[in-house]
């Protein structure tokens, strides 16, 4: 299986991304991405930045062991995570997620397994500043259950 | 031994890290959280007494009892929020 893993400041290309993953091997029979953006609104709150911080080192070796753990559950053929770091403001892209495999189920369900798993592990933090204030996001119990549903 | 603060914990100390000396005082994760809290009191009292901090030692998600050696790093954060 191919992977690729990136924690980075610079924006990334959805396109680029699946087609490295659709060109990797002829094997690929579907693909599944998630791709997350900053959202200008958080709990009724008009959000004008997000800034992103992580714990270099740790945060790579903390995804390269979920896509261990994804590997294990389903057959994949290739696997990219890209998480962006630094300051970013509403409509900017986050995170990508891209699965392939043989088959769209296998696809779907490991995206959604490394996203949850990424949410609930991976040494990130995000910092949201609005006009009147800026604080440390809480982790959200919502995103712990549906890790702990796998 | 190499400690590193992220966050809003790197925030309430005002420092990225410090380099601690590995001794008796220091064996295990708990006993260096004592160790840090009596030399430069509050607000590290409070913030490493909050029951949602979580330890690494070497990149690895640790126990308060975890053991420590002079070549470690350790470091402390509070829960994820990326994605």
């Amino acid at each position: 299986m191919k992977r690729f893993v990136s924690i980075q400041t610079e924006d990334f290309s959805i396109e680029l991304e699946t087609n490295q993953l659709r060109t990797a091997t002829p094997e690929v029979g579907g693909i599944a991405t998630f791709t997350g953006l900053v959202s200008d609104l958080n709990r009724d709150q008009k959000i004008e930045s997000l800034l992103l911080e992580h714990y270099p080192g740790m945060t790579e070796k903390q995804l390269e062991q979920i896509i261990d753990q994804a590997q294990l559950r389903w057959n994949l053929l290739g696997v990219r995570v890209i998480h962006r770091v630094g300051l970013l403001h509403p409509r900017d892209q986050i995170v990508f997620v891209g699965v392939s495999s043989r088959h769209r189920k296998e696809c779907f369900e490991a995206c959604q397994f490394i996203m949850d798993y990424l949410k609930t592990q991976a040494t990130i933090w995000k910092k949201e500043s609005s006009q009147e204030k800026s604080e440390w996001l809480s982790a959200r119990e919502s995103d712990r259950i549906e890790q702990q549903k796998w | 031994m190499q400690v590193l603060y992220f966050a809003s914990i790197r925030e309430q100390f005002d420092i990225e890290g410090e380099q601690i000396e590995c001794t008796a005082d220091t064996a295990n994760v708990q006993a260096l959280i004592d160790f840090l809290c009596e030399i430069h009191g509050e607000p590290w009292g409070k913030v490493l007494g909050d029951p949602n901090l979580l330890v690494s030692v070497n990149q690895e998600l640790a126990s308060l009892d975890a053991p420590l050696s002079a070549s470690d790093e350790i470091a402390f954060f509070p829960p994820v929020t990326g994605g």
